[in-house]
């Protein structure tokens, strides 16, 4: 059917196809990512489990799971929210259906090559950048730039007088990644070397996640709260004081993940400054989201998407506290290079913006396929699994990381932590299994409400409806 | 018209995104260029050559076309004993330089008058090869290690570097960092001690100048292991790491890392298959108390991965 459409003109493509092919697209690459990600936990806790190939060992698989998870189930999310929010927001239509479908093929062809070669071990060898740049091009130009104009154009033909917050996030994050990738793979590009590839490196992995993947899932809230609730946003303004703050902040503390390496002094204290101002978007969304609900908390347990996206705007309020606080020189000597950054990194992905965007995911697709949700049950169980899975894995990261920097700073042989920390990585693989499990009855969920959902009535929400199975 | 956002928004971010850009990029790329490179950053950048990981010479990341190592005890050319030995990065013809010696300037000040005055390296040429060495000298006063093109200063050749050096004293440096970046090792194992701890067992962090040149850094983030930037001064052993690499269960009972016996190949020293299936078994017999040794580890052949991985670990990390 993709086929069909990517050659057919553009007025012929029914309106939320992108969606629908971003959004399956999306929940595949989190099915994958989560799959790579149980088993490669399964390693740390089993070493000797699967060994003697190299194409399962441990060092070729890490890369693949952080990347399907990143620019796969993420990003893709993002660009299916982006294909329904942003025309929705405008009062019109998406700029362009077949722009959107031929963005959503090559981004799904274009990841598959880059994480083969990826698992293959062609590799450039840094972290989070680890495509090899003929791949970087891909994205920022097959994948970033189409989604971009599709966006921008968007936004350009809307019909409403001014741009709603969630469109501001849109429009500015890919801009911003966009430079983001040109910039932080200018080490392959143009052979910069040393220090300097160390530190572009590392800006490049925190602009990723702080100008693209808590920024936009943010975004997303501010779309889909007001919509499921059927509240205004509690205030605009506040929105634009948590946008403009992401801008001019959270743009410059990439070096705090640098604490102890042999930068300049200067750059670090800037970093770890500029780190701690995250507070202030982050209060300035928390706020905003929660008191948008007011009056409406029974649908935190009654309604699916509220509760998926009402979970990640909580999780929010730890990882913000952890990430403002745990880059400073006090804390990070502490915390650094453990399994406490490690978990830290989960609450980010996995807990805040994941829920924020399931709960997108849930409400766009059946809003698209004009279906309401196959079945609740299968949906509850999906959440459960995914929010029991990610806190036995939080917590026992979080664990397993105060013991590695205690052993780090009180000098303890290495060994013995590999020791202490066993039960806590079985608990790691057993809570990454979960996510992974629930994830697929996800992916079978979605697909049984595109054959068999209930009709959802033109003019009303699949939400307003009741719930047949 | 009146206030339009969008022109509003457009400069607002161009402004707030550009100022950040020039904090966190423009002034510390002033700061790195100041960066004076040291030996260790010297000794790097040219045993590991041009680029590790993906790039024109190497594009299936297989270690292809990168310099080698060799220590040598006597002059290629004259024959004269050297004590103590001396390294020498040996860059066949057609291989692709060490970014210091095409780019003079970012080996830093006096590093770079040195490595043009004394050293020739300006006068390289990549058609006929050339072999390196690493002299100290002053500069303004200060003690300053400086590269020399050997090949233009006291003739020495590629071809007959190697031979001098002969195969025990050769060190596939470069191909065992590339192993070292396929296969993930610094997923686990960082290359930076921190500044804050880590004295102690990991020894000290590295300097400013330790990188110029090097590429990839892989410092790596998450240590789920030890960090192995001097790891060759805590243990030195060839023998220990080859047991280690093959199964690190045979050396560390506790350890989780994974088995590299695959780096070995298909055969090992003698030539001879190495049946895994035959060693799995006698080795699970082993752990399960029915045998009281282990069975032997391969002896890895001389162009296997693993041999070229220990050089790397051997010879780098120190």
């Amino acid at each position: 059917m993709l086929m069909k459409f990517l050659f057919a003109k553009n007025e012929e493509i029914p309106a939320g196809s992108a969606t629908i092919f971003f959004g399956f697209s999306s929940i595949f690459w989190f099915v994958v990512g989560t799959g790579l990600g149980s088993f490669n936990a399964a390693k740390l806790a089993f070493p000797d489990w699967v060994t003697g190939t190299e194409l399962f060992a441990f060092g070729h698989m890490r890369q693949v799971h952080v990347l399907a998870v990143i620019l796969g189930w993420i990003s893709m999310a993002f660009g299916m929210t982006m294909m329904y929010m942003t025309p929705a927001l405008g009062n019109t239509k998406l700029w362009s259906e077949k722009l959107g479908l031929w963005n959503v093929f090559i981004w799904n062809v274009g990841l598959s090559l880059g994480l083969i070669l990826l698992w293959m071990g062609i590799t450039s060898g840094r972290e989070y950048s680890d495509l090899i740049w003929p791949i970087d091009l891909v994205v920022i130009f097959g994948v970033l730039l189409p989604l971009g104009i599709n966006v921008w154009m968007t936004i350009a033909h809307r019909k409403t007088q001014g741009i709603y917050i969630t469109n501001w996030f849109f429009g500015a994050c890919i801009f911003m990644l966009m430079i983001v990738f040109l910039v932080g793979n200018s080490p392959e590009l143009f052979n910069l070397t040393g220090l300097t590839e160390a530190y572009m490196t590392f800006w490049f992995a925190h602009n990723v996640l702080g100008l693209w993947i808590t920024p936009v899932a943010a975004g997303i809230a501010y779309y889909t709260i007001p919509k499921l609730t059927g509240n205004p946003l509690y205030s605009h303004r506040i929105g634009h004081l948590h946008f403009w703050s992401i801008v001019a902040f959270y743009s410059t503390p990439a070096s705090h993940h640098l604490m102890s390496a042999p930068l300049p002094e200067w750059l670090k204290s800037f970093a770890s400054v500029e780190g701690v101002l995250i507070l202030i978007p982050a209060v300035a969304f928390v706020a905003n989201i929660l008191l948008t609900l007011k009056g409406k908390w029974s649908m935190f347990v009654e309604n699916l998407e509220t509760k998926f996206s009402i979970t990640g705007v909580l999780l929010a309020i730890p990882l913000n506290m952890q990430g403002g606080f745990q880059q400073t020189r006090a804390i990070n000597w502490y915390v650094h290079g453990t399994g406490w950054i490690v978990a830290h990194a989960h609450l980010a992905l996995l807990g805040m913006s994941s829920f924020l965007e399931a709960a997108a995911v849930y409400f766009g697709l059946q809003q698209m396929l004009r279906r309401k949700l196959y079945s609740l049950t299968l949906g509850n169980l999906h959440y459960w699994f995914f929010i029991i899975g990610f806190c036995v894995y939080w917590i026992s990261m979080t664990i397993a990381g105060l013991m590695q920097g205690a052993g780090k700073i009180y000098e303890v042989p290495y060994i013995d932590v590999v020791v202490a920390e066993h039960p806590y990585m079985i608990a790691r693989w057993a809570g990454g299994t979960m996510v992974f499990t629930g994830n697929v009855i996800w992916l079978y969920n979605m697909w049984m409400t595109a054959r068999e959902g209930t009709l959802v009535p033109k003019g009303r929400y699949a939400h307003e409806l009741a719930y047949e199975r | 018209m009146g206030f339009q956002q969008y022109k509003f928004g457009a400069a607002g971010i161009g402004l707030m995104f550009g100022f950040s850009m020039c904090i966190t990029l423009l002034f510390p790329a002033n700061d790195f260029r100041s960066g004076i490179s040291t030996w260790v950053g010297l000794d790097k950048q040219l045993s590991l050559g041009r680029v590790i990981g993906f790039s024109y010479e190497d594009p299936f990341v297989t270690g292809a076309g990168k310099p080698i190592v060799v220590i040598l005890d006597k002059d290629p050319k004259t024959g004269a004993i050297i004590d103590p030995p001396q390294r020498a990065y040996v860059y066949n013809p057609g291989i692709k330089f060490a970014p210091g010696i095409n780019h003079q300037e970012m080996l830093g000040a006096g590093v770079e008058d040195l490595s043009k005055s004394i050293g020739k390296i300006d006068q390289s040429d990549m058609a006929s090869g050339a072999v390196f060495t690493l002299e100290k000298g002053e500069f303004n006063g200060d003690e300053v290690d400086y590269i020399v093109n050997a090949s233009v200063v006291r003739g020495w050749t590629p071809a007959g570097t190697l031979k001098a050096a002969g195969d025990e004293n050769t060190r596939y440096v470069a191909k065992g960092k590339t192993i070292f970046v396929t296969e993930g090792c610094w997923w686990c194992h960082t290359l930076l001690p921190e500044q804050t701890q880590d004295w102690q067992f990991f020894g000290a962090p590295p300097y400013l100048g330790d990188f110029n040149g090097e590429m990839p850094t892989a410092f790596g983030s998450d240590r789920k292991a030890p960090d192995l930037l001097h790891v060759a001064s805590r243990n030195s052993s060839r023998e220990w790491m080859t047991m280690h690499f093959f199964n690190p269960r045979l050396v560390q009972p506790n350890s989780i890392m994974p088995r590299y016996d695959y780096l070995w190949g298909k055969t090992d020293a003698k030539g001879n298959t190495i049946d895994m299936n035959k060693w799995r078994a006698e080795y699970n017999a082993y752990v399960h108390g029915e045998s009281i040794y282990p069975p032997e580890v391969p002896e890895p052949r001389r162009d296997s991965e693993v041999r070229t991985l220990i050089d790397w670990v051997l010879t780098s990390l120190r």
